[in-house]
């Protein structure tokens, strides 16, 4: 497969980059690692004019801070790197795991942090050629006006598959948007909207430039992955959890993220609700688990069973909370 | 090729192509060419640098047989842009032997037989190349995750990984076969 013709500009500058992203409008995209906007290009899922290359730019790339004082990463950072940094690796494992656990070995060398966190939503019937696509009668993501998954569904129900949107949310990070009117933050929660269409609240012209870490400051975290293969595959179920427990193990905060349940990354605040106050036992944490499981509503369009990863997701979810609670 | 009515329809129509003229450096050696800034990197390889060792697979970054290193690491060509690899150090398979003495790896699996249809072949050899630069007494787990992006679709992986360690022997010499571990002289 080949990709379609597109005119290649390369930025010098940041704002050099907002200008030729905001001229290009609707024909414009922009790229940096290409892991996942050329094979979608190949498939004709997307099919832009002008592509703006943001690998290049000095802005967007590096690690810097540390866990005491929280750390910002540019968004063209190297998956590998980060699953390599040992900061990174030490404080903030749950990041390190996600963005290490992504893919191949190649494709995270390639691929950028800022790249996963926006991702195209994912489902068997829209990660296809177009022939195939066609021949199905293409689905309301690209090209058609239904969804094939649940053909009452008003809207798109892509699955979020990026592994290090849960665990950003989990460690409660933000994101920096830069714009042709300047710069915002958000909480990487708010960075996704439940629908597989229009599922990031970025607009076309904003680049995400960093994300910022807060300072880790005791807080436990860790991130599990279910996937058929241990490598390759997207994430068909990410569990993302933190904890603080003060001295006598008392949890003080917890986050419980899911990934690849629905459009975007799902927290499980009931499950949160349940751990707060309360010294982790394994009844407890079989509790929440079955209350973290509730909210997780997968659909019949990625790999392997529903049924199967609904479950998972309650096995997954005590699993995390075990590790980060020291129990067997 | 002509776009069928059918697909003129999603397809947009011809456009004009942009091309440049790209400086890529290649198993040590420079080359300019001028071709449409669309064109893959493992295109232009094979289809400009007449280099048609590294193969497509999947063309999709699901195979890993189209493996090159960008600056030493491995990347997939087919989903790489010439246009933003230029100056870079690129090597692909045909850039493992020096001055025609096969690299310690390509003798291994020539003698473990650890190719068969060997179209994955070339990109296990240039990963595997990689991570011995690296990490030259690499353990097996090591070898494996270094080989995790490559597949193979005719037989299992165990000649692979068991050239891989030959070759790493070989080149450092202090592997001790029967226990599976390094020794412990210098610099183990």
């Amino acid at each position: 497969m080949r990709l379609p013709a597109f005119r290649y500009l390369a930025p010098k500058t940041l704002a050099e980059a907002s200008r030729m992203i905001a001229d290009a409008g609707p024909d414009g995209m922009l790229v940096s690692g290409g892991t996942d906007l050329f094979p979608n290009m190949k498939r004709l899922q997307f099919d832009p004019r002008i592509l703006v290359g943001l690998r290049h730019l000095s802005e967007l790339l590096g690690v810097s801070g540390d866990p005491h004082r929280g750390m910002r990463i540019g968004a063209a950072t190297p998956l590998h790197q980060l699953g390599l940094h040992p900061a990174i690796r030490a404080r903030y494992p749950a990041l390190a795991t996600a963005a290490g656990s992504v893919a191949t070995p190649q494709i995270r060398r390639m691929g950028t942090l800022g790249g996963n966190l926006c991702v195209d939503t994912r489902c068997n019937y829209y990660n296809q050629s177009y022939e195939w696509r066609r021949a199905i009668g293409f689905c309301m993501k690209r090209d058609g006006d239904v969804c094939l998954v649940a053909p009452g569904s008003p809207r798109c129900v892509a699955v979020s598959s990026s592994d290090t949107a849960p665990a950003m949310m989990a460690l409660q990070a933000t994101v920096v948007l830069s714009g042709p009117d300047g710069e915002r933050t958000l909480p990487v929660a708010a960075l996704y909207h439940d629908d597989g269409m229009a599922y990031l609240a970025k607009r076309p012209e904003e680049i995400l430039t960093a994300i910022l870490l807060p300072p880790v400051d005791g807080l436990r975290n860790t991130y599990w992955k279910l996937r058929r293969r241990g490598s390759f595959d997207f994430p068909i179920l990410g569990v993302a959890a933190s904890l603080r427990l003060d001295g006598d193990g008392t949890c003080t905060d917890a986050r419980i993220v899911l990934g690849a349940v629905a459009s975007r990354p799902v927290e499980a605040i009931e499950a949160e609700k349940l751990l707060l106050g309360q010294r982790l036992t394994s009844d407890l944490i079989e509790e929440a688990a079955m209350a973290a499981y509730r909210p997780a509503k997968p659909l019949d369009n990625t790999d392997l069973t529903l049924a199967y990863r609904k479950r998972m997701a309650r096995v997954f979810v005590a699993r995390a909370l075990r590790e980060l609670a020291n129990l067997p | 090729m002509v776009p069928s009515p059918t697909l003129a329809v999603n397809i947009a129509p011809l456009r004009d192509v942009h091309k440049a003229l790209i400086r890529l450096r290649v198993n040590g050696e420079t080359h300019e060419v001028y071709v449409p800034v669309h064109k893959t990197l493992l295109e232009v390889l094979r289809e400009d640098l007449n280099l048609t060792g590294t193969k497509h697979g999947c063309e999709l970054g699901e195979c890993g047989t189209c493996t090159v290193l960008v600056d030493g690491e491995p990347v997939l060509s087919c989903l790489a842009l010439p246009i933003e690899l230029q100056d870079r150090d690129i090597v692909t398979v045909e850039g493992l032997a020096e001055r025609g003495v096969p690299h310690p790896l390509q003798v291994a699996f020539a003698e473990l037989g650890a190719a068969q249809c060997g179209y994955c072949t070339p990109g296990i050899l240039v990963a595997a190349k990689s991570l011995l630069d690296q990490n030259p007494r690499p353990t097996l787990d090591e070898i494996k995750e270094a080989l995790a992006g490559n597949l193979c679709r005719c037989t299992g992986y165990i000649k692979i990984l068991e050239a891989v360690e030959l070759a790493a022997q070989r080149m450092t010499g202090n592997w001790k076969r029967e226990t599976g571990n390094w020794g412990t002289g210098s610099g183990a």
